[in-house]
Formats: structure tokens, C-alpha cells, sequence
């Protein structure tokens, strides 16, 4: 097994370990933060020129998850472009890349920071979504209602024998989940940080991702 | 024949002092386009350097800059001012000398640009910064000569490459710059003359009296060195005899990691209280500072330093200098030699001390060559590109420039004499557009094409940012140590954050001679407690680990076989005969191989003499081969003479498993996901300017938004692995700590004729090998061979065994 099971809200959901979650009784699957167009927008507003296939990459994986699971519903759950911009400068393949993964299910873009505004893609625009209980929205909101939101990038460090391994990760405790980011070049912010570390419960817990999706208690990250 | 301009004459006879020849013969040959000075250090070498700028500034006639003097520390522009200063005030001269280092503050360097000095004493870095200015040509008008002091050490670094690429340029503009080159003793003054002077010019070679022989030998202990170890304790107390003895002494250690070591176990000894202090690149600049502003007082009796004094300010009073471990390289050795005793006419005296017994053997090998005055050093590797990509955007930064001029420019260079136009379009192309296969940014490109056919910035509010971004030095990731307070504690130094990600809270580590408990990590600073008593675990530092040079190897195979081993110790000796007894000797043409067995497990160890880097890359060559033939290798581990092999099985045919063909193939496999390419990439994208310096410090401020290169570095790997700066990597990878260039050469020496001695048990000169730190585990079949006889051993045991 790769993946986490955890339950939420009387949910069973799976933290995958390519950095989606999955909700398999919905047949629900939801990305955060997945930056498109980045490099472009790098060069457009400072000049720098990095490699441009983070896109291309962000969506091949995204791909992969889509081509596993065969969701009825995607979720975006924001900052899903870097900006509005990016939007309208995807090249031709990015774009058909796109709308063979929207293409026959319902696809909701959420609103970030980054991305505020109605896309011009399929799908459905919304500041936030609310299944069974569970709200999904770009930024973690103080409602003590069930919640599902990114924004953060959170990645954690753990110990192991030989050295300090950092990863991204979701971090989750009764009433929230924060969703790393999906995107290719997006950093991460420690899950120790002030930010993050007072807004999750002292017993929230850490799901590293990467070759396996890992638990760990945050508190020991 | 030259003569000095009466008032500076007046000055050195009212002193009684006369010219040196080395400085008559400078100044007689300084209407020459390019000269080099080789002189020890203390024989007046600066002020030779400086004697034809006073002799034509003397009359108070030139308007503006006259002579840009280059050293690659700021501490050392700012002695030079010093000592330029007192003469020129007692001479009564009107000529005016300042700095502009990295230091100055921003209002003497605008005030400079309008109204430059006649001398500037600069670095590399800011000098390339005065040429990125659209003022440039108005600041620089009238200069006239260049001064590059250690000019040897700027040769073996990107910084003398881009120095000579913005030597290049000024003399474009500037076509009578004559330029003087100062060094230390070097193996290869024409080579050295050829980076110094522009393409096609001759660098006209003086040499200075080198002054009496220096005085050294092997420090005298009775004390008997151990078998493998690095750190020299054995030899502590002689060592405190040898500085109690001496005025002011000079202790070189080859690391950061060792110097502490070393430093605390002189502390323990030290029962007079001498005051010993510590210098290494890792420690604060305030604890750096103290330690020179007390040796510049005569308050230290002796300083333990690494490379970090390799050059600098003239200490005159130091009369030792004792190189703790062996000295790796012989050049360096008599550099650092050449550090005690600045008097003129009196002999250099130092030491080497041996930190094991293989080393009394190098250590001996390494005298042998100072006193037949026979300097190593490895070829320079001559353009790097990296650097030049960042060249080509400052001149962009400057203003508008012709493609066709500036490849002319940059190959008058003398390091980049042989650059082909290609490979200079390639770096032009990266710097435009990206240089990627797919053309994602040309709404974006960095620079463009104007109608005349010149290049400029796209935006040229880009000119600040690149400007931001000059130099060629790139630190590796470290983390500040503070002492824990709750206003930020003193700094101490800095680690690096890989060693910092092993440490848990409690544990202990040395840091500038004292032992601290790590206390926890807050806002990327490692927080820690003083801890007086604990073994402390180690800090391990970054810092380049130098591999013995190829002359100075030969030289140890040499001495192994020379039948005259009377000036070796009676234990050293001992040695080498039950070597020779068990097994056999290494020696030229042939390279040898021993195999033994071992507490179950079958041994191989190869004598290739080529350096730890190459001996580690052999290894994780030589084990991927042994896994397909199924051999079953368990690790190895290298030093600088040898590599060790264990597994569960014998390998019959080390000639065979050597073969030269397929090896580099297998070598392009594991390097790309290979950390230390990741590593070198990282470095060489921030110096070409596709990853911004500054950027990297904003990963400390906690924001999301910055991510690794590594992850530049596999998206380009999966996408675009024929790009130019995946090109770079490799070819410096491949020289530097891979090293392949030297496997290959041992193979080319040796002809990869095998002579392989079966040996009985384990041989002295593979017993080193075996405590040696840093073994590195081959986790394959071997692994679970051994999982499967442990299970059936203790099922067994266990009565439990034929269960499913």
C-alpha cells in the first residue's frame, strides 16, 4: 500500500502519495496549488529564465492520478495558475493537455491568491465547494466546520537514522486538512513554522508524500 | 635603464635601504605589456608591483585613475592601503589611494565613480561591477596599469577567470593598460603568464631571489603515529614543545573539521595557558577578526588555521609554521612555508607532522620534493563557462553590445584563448533566451536583437538585478550557530545544513575550539548551549577535501621502492617489511591488487594512487560491476592511495572486473541523479545567472515561494538533458569530484596491467583502509543473502524451521 487511509468527517479518504487526495466513496479526487505557468510568469514580471516544462510536468503527473483513479469530480483547490496571465499564455499542448483531463467530469476550479478570477476552461468556477459536510477552499478559514484547503505548501522534516529527510506533505487533524502543493516548482513552508504549527492541533498529524505516503505525528517533525 | 623619480630615491636612501634587484628589474621592464613577478613572500613584492605607478605619478601630472591593484582579499586591499599610506605621506607625494571592496560604504562608491583615486585596490568582484556601469569608460579613462597581487591563487579560481574577462574588456577600451602579475612560487610561471597577459601578447617572467633554502623537516616525536587517523593527537605534546619554543607559530591543518579537532586537543594540553587561537572559514567573522586583529598585536603564540591563511596579511614575526597532517600538494606546502620568517635574507623554518604512518611516508616524499624544488599542481582547466555566461550580462548590463566584438574580447582573454565561436553562441543563446530546446520565452527574452544587429536587455531595469548577482563565489547551504538567548545569541560560526539535519537536540559538537549542546533549530539558526565537559560529536564542514596531486603520488610510489629507507622511523620501517612479506609493494607501471580474506567476507584492495575523489568514484564504479557478476559486494571505503572492496565473494580476476572499456558509460548512469551533480549544478546555475544569489537567502525568511534547484536540475534532466549548463555540470563534475580524468590516467599509466597478490589475512598497507570514516554500503543481493542466513540461523535456533 503507497497510500494513507485516514478517516475525516466520517469519511474514509486517502492521502496519496503523489500529493492528491482521494475520496473513494465519492469518487472524488482533489489537487492544490499547482502553480501552472510559473516559469512564465518568472520571466514575464522578473526577467528570470528557468527551464519552462514545469507545466507539462505538473500536468503529466496530475494525469497519471486522473488515469488511476477515473474520478467523476476534480477539485483545483486553488492557485491552480500562478496568474491569470499564465492562463492565456499556455502553449497549444498544455492547453489540449488540460481539456483531456477536464473532459467527461465535473471540474471545479476554487479560487486562490494567485488565480483570483473566472477561468476561461471547462469546468465550474467557485470561491468555495461544500460536499457532505466538508468545505474545500483555498485558505483555512476559523469555522470549525470540516475543512479541506492548500495555500501553505507544507513540507516536513523527520529524523531517521541517517539524516533529516524533508518531503511535502498534508497535515490533518479533526477538522482540517492542508494539501501540499502539487505544482513542480513550488517550495514548501516547515510545518514548524508559527503559520502552520498554531493553526493545526497539537495531535494533528503529517503525511509525508513521495515514493510512499507516510504518517507522522507534526509535533515530532 | 629606468630610474626612480628623485623623491621616492630620496626616500629609500634617507632609510639607508636599497632597490631590490627584483624591484630595479620591474621597473626597468615596465613599459611591457604584461609582466610576472615570481618572489617569495616578504621580499618588497607589492611595492615592486607599485614602483612604476608612484615613479609616474610622482610630478602630480596625471588626472584620474592610474593603476587598479587586484587582490582576492579584501583584508589584504585594505593592509595594502596601510602600508601604502606611511610612505606616501613621508615622501610627501600627491597621490591618492583608496579602496572599493565589497565593504565600502555606498557613498564613497558613487562619489568614487565621479571622482576616482589615483590607485583603487579592488577585487575581482567589484571590479567587475565598475564595468557593468553605462559610466564605465568616463571612471576608467586614462588607466594605465593593473596590478594583480597572488596572482597564483586567482589562476586556480573562477574569480581570476572572470578578473582576466574584465581585463579583457577595460583593455578594449583602454588599449595602453600595461598589467603586472605578483605571485608566490609557482611549478608553471609560462602557464601563469598566459592567464595573466592578453591572447597573443608574451608576459615577460621575472624572477626574484628566492633567498636561502627553507628549513624543514619531519616534526620528532617519540611517540609512535597509529596505524590510520587523521587528526595528528599523537603528536600534541611535541608540538606545544615546538610553539613553546618558538616566537610566533603557524599550525596548517587540511580541514575545517580537523582544525577543530586539533585545536581542542592542544587546549587540553596546554597547561602554560599559551595563548593558540583558531582561524577557519567557518567561524564568524566577528571570532576571525579577533583572532587577526590578536596576532596582528603579537598577542598569540600560535594560530591553528586552515587554508583560511593561505594568504593574507605579512605576519613578520612568525618564525614556524608546522603543517599538521600531509600536505597533499607540494606547491601549497611551500607556499605556506613561505608564510614564516618575511625577513629577506633568513631561512623559512617549518615542520610537518605526520598524522599516521602511512603519512610519514608522503610527509617524507613531500621533503624530498621542496628541497629538489620540485612543484606539482594540475594543468588549469581553462573557460569555464559559467563564468562567461555571467560576463556576457554584465557587459549587457553596461549597455548595447556587438555579438562578433564582444567573442573577440572575451578571446583575448588569456584563459579563453581557445573558445570556439559555437560553444560562445551557445552561452549567448543561454543567456538570451534560456537556451532551452523548447522556445518557451520569446515574448520574455532576457536579452534581444536590436534592427542593427547589437544585443541589449529586454528591460533594462534587469542591469540591477545582474549587478546584484556578481561573483563567482556560491556558499554552500549553511546555517548560522548562535549561542541560545532570547535576543539572539552571540554567532559562533556556521555548519552545514545537512550536518545540522543530524543532529538531535542534546547532541554535542565542536565549534570554534569550544563544545556546544544543540539546543534546537528557530528561523533557520541553529541554537545551541555551552557544554564544557561532553566528547563532543564532530562538525563536519564543507570545504574542499584536496586529493594528493599526481607528482606528489608518484613520488610516495617512489619512495615506497627506494632501498634507502634510513631516514624513516625503525616502527615505519617495521612496517613496510611485513608488507613486503605478506604481500608486495606498490610500484610504477603496473598497478596492484590484493585480495584476503576477512572475518568471513572476501577483500580487494587497489593500490591506484589516484586521489580520493577518483578511488571513490572507482569504487561506485567497480561495486555496480561486481553486483552484475554477481560478486555480491558489501561496501568500500577510499583513500587517497587506495580502495577497499568487501563482499561475500572473492573477485578471481581483478583484470577483468578493471577493464577501461564501459566504464565511463557506467558512469553517466549514476551521475545524473548523483548528489554531488545536483550539488555542482546548483553552484554553476547561480554563477551563469539562472538562479538568482540573493534568492537563495529568502529561503531563510520561511516563505513558500522558493523552491531547490534540485528541482531545476531533474526537470531539466527529464526534459532537456543536452542543455548547456547540464553540459557544464558534467564536464566540471566529471574534473573536480568525480575526478574520472584520473581513473582514466591510472588506467593510461599502468596500462591496466594488473599484478594481483593473494595475500593470507589482512596487509598493513590495507589496514589503514579499514578505519578509515566514510565507508559507503552497497545495499544490494548481498543484503538480503545476508537477511536470508540470518533468518534461516535464528528460525533454526528457534526450532522453528521448514515453516512457510
Amino acid at each position: 500500500m503507497q497510500d494513507h487511509l485516514f478517516s475525516f468527517a466520517d469519511q474514509t479518504l486517502t492521502a496519496r502519495a503523489t500529493g492528491t487526495l482521494w475520496w473513494e466513496s465519492e469518487k472524488l479526487l482533489c489537487v492544490s496549488d499547482m502553480h501552472l505557468g510559473k516559469s512564465e510568469r518568472i520571466a514575464r514580471k522578473h526577467g528570470g529564465l528557468l527551464p519552462p516544462f514545469e507545466t507539462q510536468d505538473t500536468l503529466a503527473r496530475l494525469g497519471d492520478d486522473i488515469l488511476t483513479l477515473n474520478p467523476k469530480t476534480v477539485i483545483c483547490l486553488g492557485d491552480s495558475f500562478d496568474d491569470l496571465e499564465c492562463l492565456d499564455s499556455l502553449n497549444t499542448a498544455n492547453h489540449k493537455r488540460l481539456c483531456a483531463l477536464t473532459a467527461g467530469r465535473t471540474w471545479i476550479w476554487i479560487e486562490g491568491n494567485h488565480d483570483a478570477g473566472p477561468v476561461d476552461l471547462g469546468g465550474t468556477h467557485m470561491k468555495h465547494y461544500m460536499r457532505h459536510g466538508i468545505v474545500f477552499r483555498h485558505i483555512a478559514e476559523k469555522t470549525g466546520l470540516p475543512e479541506i484547503s492548500g495555500h501553505f505548501h507544507p513540507k516536513a522534516r523527520i529524523p531517521t537514522a541517517a539524516r533529516g529527510i524533508s518531503r511535502k506533505c498534508f497535515l490533518t487533524d479533526k477538522n482540517k486538512i492542508i494539501m501540499p502543493a502539487f505544482g513542480t516548482y513550488t517550495g514548501g513552508l516547515s510545518a514548524n513554522h508559527d503559520a502552520l504549527s498554531t493553526m493545526m492541533q497539537p495531535d494533528a498529524i503529517a503525511i509525508l508524500t513521495g515514493q510512499k505516503a507516510v504518517p507522522f505525528p507534526m509535533q515530532n517533525t | 635603464m629606468a630610474s626612480l623619480h628623485t623623491t621616492i630615491q630620496g626616500w629609500f636612501d634617507a632609510r639607508g635601504w636599497q632597490v631590490h634587484p627584483h624591484q630595479r628589474d620591474l621597473l626597468n621592464a615596465s613599459d611591457a605589456a604584461s609582466n610576472l613577478l615570481i618572489a617569495p613572500t616578504g621580499g618588497g613584492k607589492t611595492l615592486a608591483g607599485f614602483l612604476p605607478s608612484l615613479n609616474a605619478l610622482a610630478e602630480g601630472e596625471h588626472e584620474g585613475l592610474h593603476t587598479i591593484y587586484v587582490s582576492p582579499l579584501k583584508a589584504l586591499a585594505a593592509d595594502i592601503e596601510r602600508n601604502l599610506q606611511t610612505p606616501l605621506a613621508q615622501m610627501g607625494l600627491p597621490i591618492r589611494v583608496e579602496q572599493r571592496t565589497g565593504d565600502t560604504s555606498q557613498t564613497v562608491r558613487k562619489r568614487q565613480r565621479v571622482d576616482p583615486p589615483h590607485i583603487l585596490l579592488t577585487t575581482p568582484e567589484s571590479l567587475a561591477l565598475l564595468i557593468s556601469y553605462e559610466d564605465a569608460d568616463r571612471v576608467f579613462a586614462g588607466v594605465q596599469r593593473v596590478i594583480i597581487d597572488e596572482a597564483h591563487a586567482l589562476a586556480g579560481s573562477k574569480r581570476g577567470d572572470q578578473l582576466m574577462l574584465a581585463l579583457a574588456h577595460l583593455q578594449q577600451h583602454h588599449p595602453d593598460l600595461k598589467r603586472i602579475g605578483l605571485s608566490a612560487t609557482v611549478e608553471d610561471p609560462r602557464a601563469l603568464g598566459q592567464f595573466i597577459a592578453s591572447t597573443g601578447d608574451t608576459c615577460n617572467i621575472l624572477n626574484a631571489d628566492p633567498g636561502p633554502d627553507p628549513d624543514i623537516s619531519m616534526l620528532r616525536s617519540d611517540a609512535t603515529p597509529p596505524w590510520a587517523s587523521a587528526n595528528a593527537l599523537y603528536a600534541v605534546p611535541d608540538v606545544i614543545r615546538e610553539i613553546t619554543a618558538a616566537n610566533t607559530t603557524l599550525i596548517f591543518v587540511n580541514t575545517r573539521a580537523q582544525a577543530e579537532i586539533f585545536f581542542h586537543g592542544l587546549w587540553q594540553a596546554n597547561v602554560d595557558n599559551l595563548p593558540i587561537g583558531l582561524h577557519h572559514g567557518s567561524l564568524s567573522k566577528d571570532a576571525r577578526a579577533r583572532v587577526e586583529t590578536a596576532m596582528i598585536a603579537g598577542k598569540l603564540r600560535a594560530i591553528v588555521c586552515t587554508g583560511s591563511l593561505d594568504l593574507g596579511i605579512d605576519w613578520g614575526d612568525v618564525d614556524l609554521v608546522m603543517q599538521i597532517g600531509a600536505p597533499k600538494e607540494v606547491k601549497r606546502l611551500v607556499q605556506r612555508i613561505g608564510r614564516s620568517n618575511h625577513r629577506y635574507d633568513q631561512p623559512s623554518r617549518a615542520i610537518i607532522v605526520p598524522a599516521n604512518r602511512f603519512e610519514i611516508i608522503e610527509c617524507q616524499a613531500a621533503l624530498e620534493a621542496v628541497r629538489a624544488s620540485d612543484l606539482d599542481g594540475e594543468p588549469r582547466h581553462n573557460a569555464p563557462l559559467d563564468v562567461l555566461c555571467q560576463h556576457i550580462l554584465i557587459i549587457a548590463a553596461r549597455g548595447a553590445f556587438d555579438e562578433t566584438a564582444l567573442f573577440d574580447e572575451v578571446r583575448s582573454a588569456g584563459p579563453y584563448r581557445a573558445l570556439d565561436r559555437p560553444t560562445f553562441d551557445q552561452c549567448l543563446d543561454f543567456c538570451a533566451t534560456g537556451g532551452y530546446a523548447f522556445r518557451a520565452y520569446d515574448r520574455w527574452q532576457r536579452l534581444m536583437r536590436l534592427p542593427d544587429g547589437s544585443w541589449r536587455l529586454r528591460d533594462p531595469r534587469q542591469a540591477a538585478k545582474i549587478r546584484m548577482n556578481i561573483g563567482t563565489i556560491v556558499d554552500t547551504e549553511t546555517l548560522a550557530v548562535r549561542m541560545k538567548h532570547s535576543r539572539g545569541g552571540r554567532p559562533l560560526g556556521e555548519v552545514e545544513e545537512a550536518f545540522a539535519a543530524t543532529l538531535e537536540i542534546g547532541d554535542t559538537f565542536l565549534i570554534g575550539g569550544q563544545t556546544v549542546r544543540y539546543e534546537g533549530l528557530r528561523e533557520m539558526v541553529v541554537q545551541v548551549t555551552k557544554q564544557a565537559a561532553k566528547k563532543p560529536k564532530i562538525a563536519v564542514f564543507s570545504g574542499t577535501k584536496f586529493a594528493t596531486s599526481t607528482q606528489l603520488s608518484a613520488r610516495v610510489i617512489d619512495r615506497l621502492n627506494n632501498p634507502d629507507q634510513s631516514m624513516l622511523p625503525d616502527h615505519t620501517r617495521d612496517w613496510l617489511d611485513v608488507q613486503k612479506q605478506v604481500s608486495n609493494l606498490p610500484q610504477h607501471g603496473t598497478l596492484m591488487v590484493e585480495s584476503f580474506p576477512r572475518a568471513d567476507q572476501q577483500y580487494t584492495c587497489i593500490y591506484g594512487f589516484a586521489g580520493r575523489n577518483a578511488h571513490q568514484t572507482l569504487g561506485l564504479l567497480l561495486t555496480r560491476r561486481m553486483e552484475q557478476q554477481s560478486l555480491n559486494p558489501l561496501g568500500f571505503v577510499a583513500n587517497d592511495y587506495a580502495l577497499l572492496i568487501w563482499g561475500l565473494d572473492a573477485v578471481d580476476d581483478p583484470a577483468a572486473l578493471l577493464r577501461p572499456d564501459g566504464l565511463r558509460d557506467g558512469l553517466h548512469d549514476w551521475l545524473g541523479n548523483n548528489a554531488v551533480m545536483k550539488r555542482s549544478f546548483r553552484t554553476i546555475a547561480t554563477i551563469a545567472g539562472l538562479i538568482e544569489k540573493n534568492s537563495i537567502g529568502k529561503r531563510k525568511s520561511g516563505r513558500q515561494a522558493t523552491f531547490s534547484s534540485d528541482i531545476l536540475y531533474d526537470t531539466l534532466r527529464k526534459y532537456d538533458p543536452n542543455h548547456v549548463l547540464m553540459t557544464i555540470t558534467e564536464q566540471q563534475a566529471m574534473r573536480g569530484l568525480v575526478d574520472f580524468g584520473r581513473i582514466e590516467e591510472m588506467l593510461e599509466r599502468t596500462k591496466a596491467r594488473v599484478n594481483h597478490v593473494r595475500a593470507a589475512h589482512l596487509t598493513p598497507l590495507a589496514a589503514p583502509l579499514l578505519m578509515e570514516i566514510n565507508k559507503v554500503p552497497i545495499k544490494g543481493k548481498a543484503e538480503d543473502i545476508l537477511i536470508e542466513t540470518a533468518s534461516a540461523t535464528l528460525m533454526q535456533a528457534a526450532g522453528v524451521q521448514n515453516l512457510p
